[in-house]
């Protein structure tokens, strides 16, 4: 009998090219996705050693990060970002990369096209030089966010020096309230262990909530396992994720397909594994979820208040506190109902994906947005926005006085033109509200789809619930 | 490649009281637009450094002229969020060749050593007496020592002792490349890929 393994170590296990006594493991990545703002240097670094891409069949490359979502057929007007995607078509190709840049079909963010075109499978190593590569965990992968240099070694080698983190389970049992959806789960966990909280740790997410998630409300929660430091989320892969799969671009088939279920079959974890770290949640005490601070772990749940000095115990967490109330303008012990707002942001690799757009849609329509509020909805892809358009749902948001845009990250981090305004708060269904992400000066509340859908008609903080 | 090797680092120290300090402070992401490693240092915690009309703000610590050196104090979970290596590459450029917090995000942790530039993880009450000797004394010497793994507060005959992975060890004091390393094992990876069993990663 074998020790039994979690899903982490049976992928890590299998990926492990080599590893010398105290040094850290070469680990074989299967999947490599580039995009334009992390690889410039890491291309220059392979021109400057004379080496190849050593597998260019394993590397996909798009432009996400820096492009902007309107008159995307035009060229980019800000010189310095065209100049970046410029860079990246140029070494795409001298490097015999295919590239789906901007007007290709599959374009899109790095995180919603690898899930949708097929590329992220369950049992695979995936790295990006994003740190929300965590997304892809929810197949059943070892993903994780890597910085320029290790780009460049996934590049010359495909391969990548890593220590083994250490694993936490998690496990959310039971069933979850009207109006509260996976975005809650994990600002939740978040909240709870703080933005520091599963650093050094590779998460997993199990129990009876999770697995009546669907793949790409698995997807958010994985995709926001880096708000609380872990180097990676990831849920064991099961009939949803074989069914989401199925017939997808890069997909096995026929055969193939057949083969590679019975292989995905044998990954989650086995009976007895253990874990690091344990924690176990109740999915009934998850409510709707706001973010009040600079950083994730600051939420609370929406019908709850801004902490007070009396809440925390230390001298560092008041003044974590204090500091986050001057930056957002908020005051200790005020309502997080009714706070008013400015702007809504739709997109971002959480919260980008057809059915985030039609549960948002479905709470909006036939209804306007507030007067006070600037709202738009940026796809993830080319091909949710296609689908966006296929389901009407473009209308609705139209209708209510929403702008839509073309795919890319925007918002999100304020890399193209799409900036909140300074002093203005947003609430966003992205993943970050540090000082700044949105642009200077932004505030951000981070909440769901839905729950940014309710604001959006108010104008304020608002309990979705009362909507439903 | 041979990349800047480091020892030693002598030098005074200059204090950020802040925790969980992200990647976007340090170099918001309006700056990430360069396609090569230069004129990062410039934009180092910008919007703390500068208002919006680019004038210094007097408050921010390091627009003190009373604070200098080579090693930045920072507060618990330094490095969190984005995975942007430009966050090292502004730190290096500035002048800074480490970091002591008591806590480290995992990427920033990773760039940083392939930067050379190092983390020291001391512990928290370490840690407070380094931001109580720094305000107190600016010209205070802090030491650390690569070699033996030691950081020391020079006048207070203080000394703790801090980890580093021994790997990331060998590499900055000899200016080794993680890419030469993995280069060399490419008959490893050949011999891997071929003899690798249940690989559905990529349609052939």
């Amino acid at each position: 009998m074998h020790k039994p393994k979690t899903l982490f170590e049976k992928i890590w296990d299998s990926h492990v090219v080599f590893q010398e006594e105290g040094y850290p493991a070469v680990l074989y990545i299967d999947a490599h996705l580039i995009h334009e703002v992390t690889t410039p240097q890491a291309f220059d670094g392979l021109k400057k050693r004379d080496l190849p891409v050593f597998r260019t069949n394993r590397t996909f490359a798009t432009a996400d990060h820096n492009v902007p979502t309107k008159d995307q057929q035009l060229p980019i007007r800000e010189e310095l970002s065209r100049r970046q995607v410029e860079a990246l078509v140029k070494n795409c190709k001298e490097f015999g990369i295919d590239l789906w840049g901007l007007g290709h079909p599959n374009q899109g963010i790095v995180h919603v096209i690898g899930p949708e075109l097929g590329i992220t499978k369950p049992g695979m190593t995936i790295v990006c030089g994003d740190s929300h590569t965590s997304t892809h965990g929810a197949f059943g992968a070892i993903a994780f966010g890597i910085g320029t240099s290790e780009v460049e070694q996934v590049l010359a080698t495909q391969t990548i020096l890593q220590y083994k983190p250490k694993t936490m389970n998690i496990t959310i049992n039971g069933k979850l309230g009207k109006g509260v959806v996976s975005k809650d789960i994990i600002l939740y966990i978040i909240s709870k262990i703080s933005a520091a909280g599963a650093t050094g740790y590779f998460v997993e997410y199990s129990g009876s909530a999770i697995r009546s998630l669907s793949m790409e409300a698995r997807m958010t929660i994985c995709n926001m396992s880096i708000e609380m430091g872990a180097r990676g989320g990831m849920i064991a892969p099961d009939e949803t994720t074989f069914a989401y799969m199925k017939g997808r671009e890069f997909a096995p088939r026929n055969k193939d397909w057949d083969k590679a279920v019975a292989y995905w079959k044998t990954l989650p974890s086995d009976k007895g594994a253990t874990y690091d770290r344990e924690l176990v949640i109740k999915a009934e005490d998850i409510e709707p979820m706001v973010t009040y601070g600079t950083n994730p772990g600051m939420g609370v749940k929406v019908t709850g208040t801004v902490p007070t000095e009396q809440d925390f115990t230390t001298s560092s967490e008041k003044e974590n506190l204090a500091k986050a109330m001057e930056y957002m303008g908020l005051t200790p012990g005020q309502k997080m109902i009714g706070q008013k707002i400015d702007y809504v942001f739709f997109g971002s690799c959480t919260n980008s994906r057809i059915e985030d757009f039609r549960m948002a849609a479905s709470i909006i329509k036939g209804k306007k947005i507030a007067s006070n509020v600037t709202a738009f909805v940026v796809p993830g892809s080319t091909h949710v926005a296609k689908q966006v358009e296929k389901e009407g749902l473009d209308k609705v948001f139209i209708e209510a006085g929403f702008e839509m845009r073309g795919a890319g990250c925007s918002a999100c981090l304020g890399m193209n033109e799409d900036k909140i305004p300074s002093g203005k708060y947003c609430i966003s269904t992205s993943n970050r509200n540090f000082q700044g992400r949105q642009g200077p000066g932004a505030r951000t509340f981070l909440a769901s789809p839905i729950m940014a859908a309710a604001a959006a008609i108010t104008g304020q903080i608002t309990d979705v619930r009362e909507m439903l | 490649m041979k990349k800047k090797q480091l020892t030693k680092i002598i030098s005074t120290a200059i204090p950020l009281h802040m925790e969980n300090i992200d990647t976007d402070q340090i170099i918001p992401a309006r700056f990430l637009k360069a396609t090569n490693k230069e004129g990062f240092g410039e934009n180092l915690f910008r919007d703390w450094r500068f208002d919006m009309d680019g004038a210094a703000k007097p408050h921010f610590v390091l627009n003190n002229p009373i604070f200098k050196g080579e090693i930045l104090i920072a507060g618990y979970n330094f490095g969190c969020g984005s995975s942007r290596e430009h966050a090292a590459w502004a730190l290096s450029q500035y002048g800074f060749n480490a970091v002591v917090s008591s806590f480290f995000a995992d990427i920033f942790r990773n760039n940083a050593l392939n930067n050379s530039l190092l983390p020291v993880q001391v512990t928290p009450e370490f840690l407070q007496k380094l931001f109580e000797t720094v305000d107190a004394d600016p010209s205070a010497i802090i030491s650390i020592d690569i070699e033996k793994q030691t950081i020391g507060i020079d006048n207070k005959e203080l000394v703790e002792h801090f980890d580093i992975n021994p790997y990331k060890k060998v590499c900055i004091i000899n200016g080794y490349d993680d890419v030469d390393y993995l280069a060399s094992m490419r008959q490893k990876t050949e011999a891997f890929e071929k003899n690798r069993k249940n690989d559905f990663s990529i349609t052939f």
